[in-house]
């Protein structure tokens, strides 16, 4: 019998650390105490994708939406919405602005301009439950394919949609698959790379959590194709919950027939295994990921052969994405030409020639809405950052979006109505990467966040070639130098220099793009550099040797917060006085200027 | 480090059994004796190298190569600092200054009592929840500096 509701629960991993688990308790006692168990279901989905809101609760089939929600209000929600049939305001989202909540998911604007494709089944299946992924059509591209598709024609299809790699070097997945197919090789391989490296990226890890079904059907979509028999999801070991989910997928897959020998009696063999990363940055490089899996170190080797034709032990290999095999049961079931009709430019002619469907990008740091969002290509990123995202928080100023991760670049205030795909990104000096986009507002200091990224990439560099090994850490150096307040004139040439070169000779993509972080900002933000090394100013307020936190006299009511809080003790006064800090032990770690509720805190 | 550890050869064998007894499982077989001692230690890599026939430079290798190994003991309680994008902006590198004057440790270190060790982590993927810290896996989300000693306190 149909319930009449069904409360779906995100059991990503943000949710679950804000306590979605003790929710679900809360909610079945709450349930069986009314006796409404046979008549309202508790389904424990994958991540909803708005993860600053968590735990969520969405109640369906009316969409209504209840965010960070406690165990203590569960048993009012119950009686109220699910008993007498109230929905209770007091729990809905009410966006900044205004005072009336808005109580339905998709009119919700974080939700409202989202295009789902790889998160077609996002929130509404309990992803350890295959029934809940084909009762959503989920399996039914691959009998499609087995039973009336050769793999010419997928290969034909999956070309003609115009899809890229989803990873970040937006490869045309078509052609990727025809080159293996059509090397020689004893076996052939399809993989998944999940390792999702870049900081500031979660997307890869809400899809698989979310619908791991997804990412096996388009895995064995694609072995049909290229003709390989085993895949791996090479999966890194931080995602603890994805490794679970993908276990529990590919056990209830092979229950039913859908992987392993003689698949829908269609005399398809293909199995897969899930294997995990260590913890190495590298690892997303195809190569190395290869390297890895066969037990060696994850070092990149140059790729004067294409892994397509002797990849994992030397065999015909195919890389694909985890958000890129998403997308594939998709195409086939509603074919390539609804999927290049969205997005930009014609691909008609040339897999090249735009970027058709949609992306993935997970929004954070200085960013009202954050979470995963789903948008056609083409998108403006003004859109995404202003009306998804809803704006940079406490009335700050925007400064830049960083996308791509470490590899990519910064994008500033000036190029916003960039729309976004491939190829413009690229232009900006950016990157489209794996989706990751973190905004940073006035508070964040240019330099320092390209010292992250290269600190970042000095620790994760192989150390195999010499340009990136040796390039990170002259920059490390200089850029150090430069927050440190010892910057020197001819500093920003020689950054420019170093990137160029890094550019030009290093081994792998890692090294090739590493410089980007510094280039881009160079690029836009050069001004802020030459403030650093000329002036001795950092205007963010981050660079510790270049600034002072000064107590305002006005403001300071002496209530001693500050004072309790300082770990120098090293700010005094009298109570109800104004208080001092005492510059000569005052160790910069902005403590103070947390805790003051009067603004009286100066940083300079 | 001057206690002797005790191998257990039916542990090592039961870890190895799982992946075959093959070499070209290595992560993975070191992925589960560090899950099972919290870190490598040196008796048991010496006797993994015997049972694969690998030599032991080539396992210290990946062993120093991949950053979720460590070689030394751990403390009793692990804790991590989310180093992501997100986290960064948001103030991870003062989450870190606070647990340093806390505990009078850096990243990578252990306190003298073996209560605490830090690390950090590239990212936790929770970038909804910046900055982020784990203390044995329990994840805490905006996190402050002032924050940090009561989310100590609680492992004392």
């Amino acid at each position: 019998m149909p319930y009449r509701l069904n409360l779906m629960i995100c059991t990503g991993t943000a949710c679950v650390s804000n306590r979605a688990f003790d929710i679900i308790e809360a909610l079945e006692k709450e349930i069986k105490k009314h006796n409404l168990d046979a008549e309202v279901a508790i389904v424990p989905t994958g991540c909803n994708g708005f993860c600053a809101q968590g735990p969520i609760v969405v109640v369906q089939p009316d969409g209504i939406f209840y965010q960070r929600l406690t165990t203590k209000d569960i048993p009012y929600l119950v009686e109220e919405h699910f008993l007498k049939g109230r929905p209770v305001q007091k729990f809905m989202y009410r966006p900044p602005e205004r005072k009336e909540p808005i109580p339905v998911m998709s009119e919700i604007p974080f939700f409202k301009d989202q295009m789902l494709i790889a998160l077609r089944n996002r929130g509404l299946i309990n992803p350890e439950n295959i029934d809940d992924y084909i009762a959503r059509d989920g399996y039914k591209a691959l009998a499609k394919v087995l039973t009336s598709m050769t793999p010419e024609q997928v290969i034909q299809e999956i070309t003609a949609s115009g899809l890229r790699g989803r990873g970040g070097g937006g490869f045309p997945t078509g052609i990727k698959w025809k080159y293996c197919r059509q090397a020689p090789g004893k076996e052939h391989y399809v993989i998944c790379n999940a390792d999702e490296g870049d900081p500031g990226a979660f997307m890869d890890r809400s899809i698989i959590e979310g619908d791991p079904h997804s990412v096996l059907e388009g895995m064995a979509i694609a072995a049909y194709a290229v003709g390989a028999k085993q895949g791996y999801i090479y999966v890194r070991m931080e995602y603890p919950l994805a490794v679970k989910r993908f276990k529990l997928a590919i056990q209830q897959a092979r229950d039913y027939g859908l992987l392993g020998k003689d698949i829908l009696g269609c005399g398809f063999d293909f199995d897969v295994e899930v294997r995990r990363g260590a913890g190495a940055f590298v690892c997303g490089e195809s190569t190395a990921l290869m390297a890895s899996l066969e037990g060696k170190v994850g070092e990149p080797r140059a790729k004067y052969i294409h892994t397509v034709e002797a990849g994992l032990w030397m065999q015909p290999t195919v890389l694909n994405n985890v958000e890129t095999l998403a997308n594939v049961p998709v195409i086939i079931l509603k074919g390539a030409k609804w999927f290049s009709s969205i997005g930009t430019g014609d691909v008609s002619e040339n897999p090249w020639g735009g970027s058709t469907g949609t992306k993935v990008f997970s929004l954070a740091g200085k960013v009202n809405n954050t979470g995963l969002v789903e948008v056609p290509m083409g998108i403006s990123l003004r859109d995404i950052v202003f009306k998804i995202g809803g704006g940079i928080p406490k009335g700050k100023k925007f400064k830049a979006v960083q996308t791509g991760g470490p590899s990519g670049g910064f994008i500033p205030e000036s190029l916003l109505d960039l729309p976004v795909d491939f190829d413009a990104l690229t232009e900006a000096g950016s990157m489209m990467g794996s989706g990751g986009m973190v905004v940073i507002d006035e508070d964040d200091c240019i330099v320092d966040m390209a010292r992250y990224f290269i600190d970042f990439l000095k620790g994760e560099s192989c150390g195999k070639c010499t340009p990136c090994r040796e390039g990170l850490r002259a920059m490390s150096e200089i850029l150090n130098r430069i927050c440190e307040g010892k910057g020197q004139e001819d500093d920003i040439d020689k950054l420019e220099e170093l990137g160029r070169t890094m550019v030009d000779c290093s081994l792998c993509a890692l090294g090739g793009s590493a410089p980007n972080p510094v280039l881009s900002t160079l690029r836009y933000f050069r001004e802020e550099y030459e403030e650093h090394i000329k002036q001795r100013k950092c205007r963010a307020g981050v660079c510790r040797a270049l600034i002072t936190f000064t107590i305002d006299p006005e403001k300071c009511t002496g209530c001693r917060v500050c004072a309790m809080q300082c770990p120098q003790q090293c700010i005094s006064g009298e109570a109800k006085k104004p208080h001092r800090i005492d510059q000569s032990r005052c160790i910069k770690c902005g403590v103070c200027y947390d805790v003051c509720k009067f603004d009286a805190v100066i940083r300079k | 480090m001057s206690e002797q550890l005790v191998v257990d050869e039916e542990k090592i064998q039961e870890i190895l059994h799982r992946w075959e007894t093959s070499p070209r499982f290595l992560v993975e077989i070191l992925q589960d004796i560090q899950e099972e001692y919290h870190y490598l230690p040196r008796e048991i890599l010496i006797e993994v190298s015997r049972q694969l026939n690998v030599p032991l430079s080539r396992i210290y290798h990946i062993a120093t190569f991949f950053k979720a190994f460590t070689l030394e003991p751990r403390g009793k309680h692990l804790i991590n600092v989310c180093m992501g994008t997100a986290c960064q902006v948001k103030g991870a590198p003062r989450i870190i200054d606070a647990v340093e004057r806390e505990l009078a440790i850096k990243p990578g270190e252990t306190t003298k009592d073996r209560k605490f060790t830090l690390e950090t982590v590239r990212c936790l993927g929770c970038c909804g929840l910046a900055p982020v810290v784990t203390v044995d896996g329990e994840v805490y989300g905006q996190v402050t500096p002032a924050k940090v000693s009561k989310i100590l306190k609680k492992y004392d």
